[in-house]
């Protein structure tokens, strides 16, 4: 589904934020992208959909070379990739109605837009998604009135809506507490097991990482330096990605703990 | 710093450092800048039986503005009342219209460089001149009367407004812009959804404020021959008819300060 080659990204002051990175990952998987702070796993999904431009390299989506698209192009392939970001990145004052919606200005043109006159398809979908992440009665409030987990929440179907091929996930849950983390990660799982998404999730948290992937990248100054099953992941190998510490507290059993109460999102949580 | 039973102390006493570390530059600052201030308050040369012969003068003026004349005018003035009220309205309209595009591409983060610059510099020309010296310039081009005013009110509710549509742009939450252009939004879906609700509170406020501006203005603008209450104002104090006058400056207080009370309603109102 996504292929990267030999992705070099060096910024105007001098960082080189990659180094030759090659990474494909197919069709309905989910992939943790792990490393150090700096280590350039922002960079590398900003440059898929080209928020970032690469400085050297390939990215294909399917077929489609998207390094090389003219903005009309891009435009038309950023439709296909959802984006959902750690501070969530909502427009405030709008309401969540409206956020989730503006995941489908690709698809509807400007004056519809404007009049907030979108297709009664899209409408219903977006309805369909809130129900789904338990934010049915919230669809009038402002965003600003909701709280982290729920703001995700909203992320997450304003991404879903435009009914993308590939998910990029920066850092879900960073700003939110370990239980809604947890909740937010199974959420985007489950959600791309339904529609067999692929998607890259950068994440710092080794345990959710293993707990919610089967495939992990670790990224360090800009090299992949590990990419495999959660399950291999030893001590050497975080000491190669994150540099010497005591490992043995952070890698956790590999399978997902049963807690039944949050199994699914329950309409009352956070 | 160690007692005799090599125990730590700390210090009991804390300064806060100084906001220019260097003792003798800072010494030097103060010290030019009180030798100034002293000189030039002394340059300034106050002729004091002048100033005592200005006092009952002044005591003579306001015995002729009072009481405020409010009906022998009447006509006239509320003629020009409401032509400043329009040409403050339709001033304050047309140049936020012109502003919109103009902030948009005096953005340093939307527009390229040499957009931005062409936008910069109209800014910059029309925030040289003070609404007075606008007027003088209309009422030679266009001659006189309330359109002059227009002109010249709206060039300076360009300068204005565009120049803080611009800096509110440049301030605006780079997450929420990025979040919208990653979903394939055009420019102006991008414009529209990620920029104008990070803005829109701010500049409806501002509006509401200009318009307040653009109505005392029009009355300074109205002198110099640019129509409106002012003109009235001027032909009140040519005719040495001082409580009319200040009938005239009542009400142009009066309905400042009801903008006044507007805006802060509205600015409560919308954010
Ligand atoms: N806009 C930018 N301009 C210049 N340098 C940048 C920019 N963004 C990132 N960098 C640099 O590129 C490198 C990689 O940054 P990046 O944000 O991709 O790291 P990251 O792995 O996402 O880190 P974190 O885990 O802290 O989010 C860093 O050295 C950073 O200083
Ligand atoms: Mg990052």
């Amino acid at each position: 589904m996504l292929r990267i080659e030999d992705l070099n990204k060096k910024y105007p002051t001098g960082d080189e934020a990659l180094k030759d990175v090659k990474l494909e990952v197919p069709k309905g998987q989910v992939m943790a992208l792990i490393g150090p702070s700096g280590a350039g796993k922002s960079t590398l999904i900003r440059c898929v959909n080209r928020l970032v431009e690469p400085t050297k390299g390939k990215v294909f989506l399917g077929d489609l070379e998207l390094t090389e698209l003219s903005r009309w192009k891009l435009r038309q392939a950023r439709r296909r990739m959802g984006m959902i970001f750690q501070e969530y990145a909502l427009v405030e004052r709008l309401t969540v109605m409206e956020n989730v919606l503006s995941g489908r200005l690709g698809y509807v043109g400007f004056w519809r837009s404007w009049f907030r006159r979108f297709p009664g398809e899209d409408v219903r979908e977006a309805y369909r998604l809130l129900d789904r992440v338990g934010l049915m009665e919230m669809a009038d409030k402002r965003a600003d009135e909701l709280s982290g987990g729920q703001r995700q929440r909203v992320g997450i179907c304003r991404a879903l809506i435009q009914n993308p091929d590939l998910l990029l996930v920066d850092e879900p849950t960073a700003s939110l507490d370990p239980k809604t983390s947890r909740q937010i990660m199974r959420l985007i799982n489950e959600l791309c097991d339904e529609r067999s998404l692929a998607a890259i999730i950068n994440i710092h948290d080794v345990l959710l990482a293993q707990m919610f992937s089967k495939r992990i990248v670790g990224l360090e100054q800009g090299s992949i330096v590990y990419d495999g099953p959660p399950e291999d992941l030893t001590p050497e190998v975080l000491t190669r990605i994150y540099g010497e510490e005591n490992w043995e507290a952070t890698i956790g059993k590999v399978e997902e703990e049963n807690e039944e109460e949050d199994s699914t999102i329950s309409k009352a949580a956070s | 710093m160690m007692d005799r039973s090599g125990a730590i102390t700390y210090p009991m006493t804390w300064k806060k450092p100084p906001y220019i570390k260097n003792g003798s530059i800072r010494r030097s600052i103060y010290f030019f800048s009180a030798l100034y201030l002293a000189a030039a308050f002394g340059t300034m040369d106050v002729n004091w039986t002048r100033v005592a012969e200005g006092l009952p003068r002044a005591e003579r003026f306001l015995d002729a503005f009072f009481p405020p004349n409010f009906a022998d005018n009447r006509g006239v003035v509320w003629d020009g009342i409401q032509e400043s009220i329009w040409m403050a309205i339709i001033s304050t309209v047309a140049g936020i219209l012109l502003s919109v595009p103009i902030g948009l591409g005096a953005a340093r983060n939307l527009a390229p460089k040499y957009i931005y610059l062409v936008n910069r510099a109209i800014i910059a020309l029309s925030r040289t001149f003070p609404e007075i010296i606008l007027a003088i310039f209309a009422v030679k081009l266009f001659g006189f009367g309330p359109f002059a005013g227009f002109i010249a009110l709206s060039i300076g509710t360009i300068g204005f407004y565009a120049k803080l549509l611009a800096e509110d742009i440049e301030n605006m939450s780079e997450d929420q812009a990025e979040a919208i252009k990653a979903t394939g939004a055009s420019w102006f879906q991008w414009i529209n959804y990620a920029i104008q609700p990070q803005v829109m509170p701010r500049m409806i406020g501002l509006s509401v404020y200009r318009l307040d501006i653009n109505f005392r203005e029009s009355a300074v603008v109205g002198i110099v021959g640019g129509g409106g209450i002012g003109a009235t104002l001027n032909t009140a104090f040519d005719r040495y008819e001082f409580d009319t006058a200040a009938a005239i400056l009542l009400i142009i207080i009066g309905i400042v300060m009801c903008l006044e009370y507007v805006s802060g309603f509205l600015r409560n109102r919308v954010q």
